[in-house]
């Protein structure tokens, strides 16, 4: 018997996420200088102690299942319980993607039973955050709660861009709004779940009889708890929590990590490192006119060039009279002599001419390019843009 | 098919690594910003498809055993082969060997039980980035009992002194091994012998009270056994001394070099860690270094050679160094040509300078 079993949702497509996750699924998508984004909820897990996790997946999970392997790189390669990938499959009775947030739990109730757990953790995979998940059970424990849901507070001008959570003053929550035009409260739901298994697992299967529900844990489930009037609190966190979802807040995160201290955010606190699975590149090798500021940098890079405010992966080569300016450079790319990159991410093994200037202003949205995006951008203005 | 299984034998190699050597053996210290020594002679082992490596130690091993492992990361730990760590255990009351021929004699049942009918064995101190199959090849074709893989210096230093040199004919058959000081034709210490031969030998080195494997059983019969020399060519060193670890660490920081030693023909094998990238702060400058994941840079480095996790305060300047892991070199400090071993802290406004020839090398857990 396991105490708390870990779910942890993996599945999503992240299309606002554009190119990046035209052949990945959002949470294999690489994250500053060496990570992918489920390795901060990876190594959450890792670190609070949830040796039981099973993982969700569904969109193009071929990277994330490699990326996750038997756990290891998160000490989850045990005997007993460990990382187990769950994706959707066929039965005697049929069977079918998973069509939401429920839906996939409810499909994975015998995986759950296995252990028979008082707990349930619902996590996804597509948030960046460092948090303790023994603390949200502890309260959980404490308040003798049917379901605890962390909150973040957010500033009340973004609130109505948030699922917001209303609580009273013990923190019982009385209502769930999704984006609410008048927020009444600023303590916005990070799809954190610490449910009671036996609680949870009736309304699962209530909800999967349900014709015109969406199996969604925010639209479906958490509302019916409501209206029964169950034991919702929130959990309040404090640190740094950021949904990567959208070109701009992946951007914005990375560069949050080059000041991680002002962030709260530590990949390198001895207690609570973020692990993730190891190349075994060699050192990163920085020339005699190279001039390196404000940025991380991974191993495996040779950089001849200026490179400012940006996060090199793996394996990247930025050759000399480059100047790259608030840019992520993922692994393997090689920056051809005298380009210029500002606010642009560059994805995976993409070769960039000598002489290729892109860059996207101060307002816009950082531009993505891979090899196509660029072979086409270069067809139309005949290099340089 | 023919296989290989390995040795490497850290006994009877010459060095002369003092504060590098007071709490480790010689084969586990740090180079190249994450690697250890013995991690080139076991990456070229398991790229030459050999998938059980035995390793002789005797003294100082703690840091050998942490870093090795189960072998994981150079892909031995398997259920059958793998990697075996060989300390001293002697316990048969019988035993009358000497020198390593202990080692080969306490250690029989590895050789015994492996299947493969060859043996490669090496030391430490030869520091490439290759693969034995091609020697292998030539070894099993031309029918030798032993294969020694030699290289060619290109200029002879003072490290290649305690290496014996090789005379071979036309065809590769060795004619000699001497000590001939001015032959460039050097020893890597690492050779292809045929199993079965190398247990007469052993137990006839043993029988004549000898100590010493290669010189004994090798060196001294020379006229009876059919000697090949295989050639390696491409980027080598030899590291035993102060001198030429920092020597050859600083050839590093020639691209050149780094790609012929680290990106051919494959990566060479070590412990993975999990650091995040390297972490340049303002201000930074760093110049022709190389720098292992983990280190946070707010002053100046210069032709050096950071380990994981080395922090670099504002105002410090580090040139023509290799600061090892952990270290943390706080304010306004200088550094010349000065090696830290592990975990140095150097205090606020420090000045050290050390000179090209001879540089200054401060032990493990110094605080200065």
């Amino acid at each position: 018997m396991k105490e708390c079993v870990g779910m942890l949702l993996a599945g999503g497509e992240g299309k606002r996420l554009g190119a990046l996750t035209h052949h990945i699924a959002k949470p294999a998508v690489p994250f500053g200088g060496k990570y992918r984004i489920i390795d901060f909820t990876l190594s959450n897990c890792s670190n609070s102690n949830i040796q039981t996790l099973g993982v969700l997946t569904q969109y193009s999970p071929l990277e994330l299942n490699k990326h996750i392997g038997n756990g290891k790189p998160w000490d989850m390669d045990r005997r007993n319980g460990g990382v187990i990938l769950l994706s959707p499959y066929t039965a005697k009775t049929g069977g079918d993607w998973y069509s939401g947030t429920a839906d996939a739990i409810y499909q994975n109730i015998h995986f759950i039973n296995q252990y028979n757990p008082k707990y349930v953790l619902v996590i996804s995979g597509d948030h960046i955050y460092q948090m303790d998940y023994q603390k949200l059970l502890a309260q959980h424990k404490e308040t003798n709660a049917d379901a605890t849901i962390s909150v973040i507070e957010v500033p009340w001008e973004e609130a109505s861009r948030f699922g917001i959570l209303n609580t009273t003053d013990n923190l019982r929550i009385y209502e769930f709004e999704e984006k609410p035009a008048q927020p009444q409260n600023n303590l916005a739901s990070m799809g954190i779940y610490m449910f009671t298994w036996e609680t949870l697992k009736a309304y699962l299967m209530k909800d999967s009889r349900q014709k015109n529900s969406s199996h969604d844990f925010g639209k479906d489930i958490i509302p019916k708890m409501l209206q029964d009037n169950k034991r919702l609190y929130a959990y309040q966190f404090q640190g740094y929590w950021k949904d990567v979802g959208t070109v701009q807040s992946y951007w914005e995160a990375n560069m949050d990590l080059l000041d991680e201290e002002d962030w709260g955010l530590a990949l390198n606190n001895q207690n609570w490192r973020i692990y993730t699975k190891d190349s075994n590149f060699p050192p990163q090798f920085i020339g005699g006119n190279a001039v390196v500021n404000h940025s991380m940098v991974n191993s495996g890079c040779f950089v001849y060039g200026k490179v400012d405010s940006s996060v090199l992966f793996t394996n990247v080569r930025v050759e000399e009279g480059c100047t790259i300016k608030q840019s992520i450079i993922h692994p393997g790319v090689n920056v051809g002599r005298n380009s210029n990159l500002e606010r642009v991410i560059v994805m995976e093994n993409t070769e960039i001419p000598e002489g290729t200037n892109i860059r996207a202003g101060e307002k816009e949205e950082p531009v993505v390019i891979n090899q196509d995006i660029l072979d086409g951008m270069l067809a139309m203005t005949g290099g340089g843009k | 098919m023919e296989t290989m299984m390995g040795l490497i034998n850290l006994e009877h190699e010459h060095h002369v690594f003092n504060e590098l050597t007071y709490f480790r053996n010689h084969a586990s210290i740090p180079l190249a910003g994450r690697y250890r020594m013995i991690d080139f002679a076991l990456s070229n082992m398991v790229n030459s498809d050999i998938q059980e490596v035995a390793i002789f130690t005797r003294s100082k091993y703690r840091s050998l055993l942490d870093h090795l492992g189960t072998g994981e990361n150079w892909d031995l730990d398997r259920r059958n082969g793998g990697l075996y760590i060989l300390p001293p255990d002697w316990n048969d009351p019988t035993d009358v060997s000497k020198g390593d021929l202990r080692f080969f004699h306490n250690n029989r049942d590895y050789f015994n039980r492996g299947k493969s009918e060859y043996v490669l064995i090496s030391g430490s101190q030869f520091i490439a980035n290759t693969h034995y199959q091609d020697a292998f090849r030539s070894h099993v074709d031309r029918g030798a009992d032993v294969t020694l893989i030699s290289t060619m210096a290109e200029k002879l230093e003072d490290e290649h002194t305690p290496y014996f040199r090789i005379q071979a004919d036309d065809l590769g058959w060795v004619q000699n091994i001497t000590n001939e000081r001015n032959n460039p034709m050097v020893f890597t210490g690492t050779y292809i012998i045929n199993k079965s031969l190398l247990m007469e030998l052993v137990d006839d080195c043993i029988a004549y009270n000898h100590d010493y494997f290669f010189v004994h059983g090798i060196k001294d019969r020379l006229s009876e056994l059919r000697v090949q020399m295989y050639r390696h060519k491409g980027y080598s060193a030899f590291i035993n001394s102060i001198e030429s670890f920092y020597r050859h660490n600083m050839n590093l920081l020639t691209e050149e070099n780094y790609l012929e030693l680290f990106y051919k023909p494959t990566f060479v094998r070590t412990k993975v860690s999990n650091n995040p990238p390297v972490n340049y702060r303002q201000p930074s400058t760093v110049k022709q270094s190389i720098l292992a994941n983990g280190c946070y840079i707010e002053g100046e480095v210069e032709g050096s050679v950071l380990f994981r996790e080395v922090m670099v305060n504002e105002g410090t300047k580090i040139k023509n160094s290799i600061i090892m892991q952990r270290c943390k070199i706080e304010e306004d400090v200088y550094l010349e040509n000065v090696i830290l071993d592990k975990d140095v802290h150097v205090t606020k406004g420090q000045r050290i300078i050390g000179s090209k020839d001879k540089p200054y090398v401060v032990a493990k857990r110094r605080e200065i």
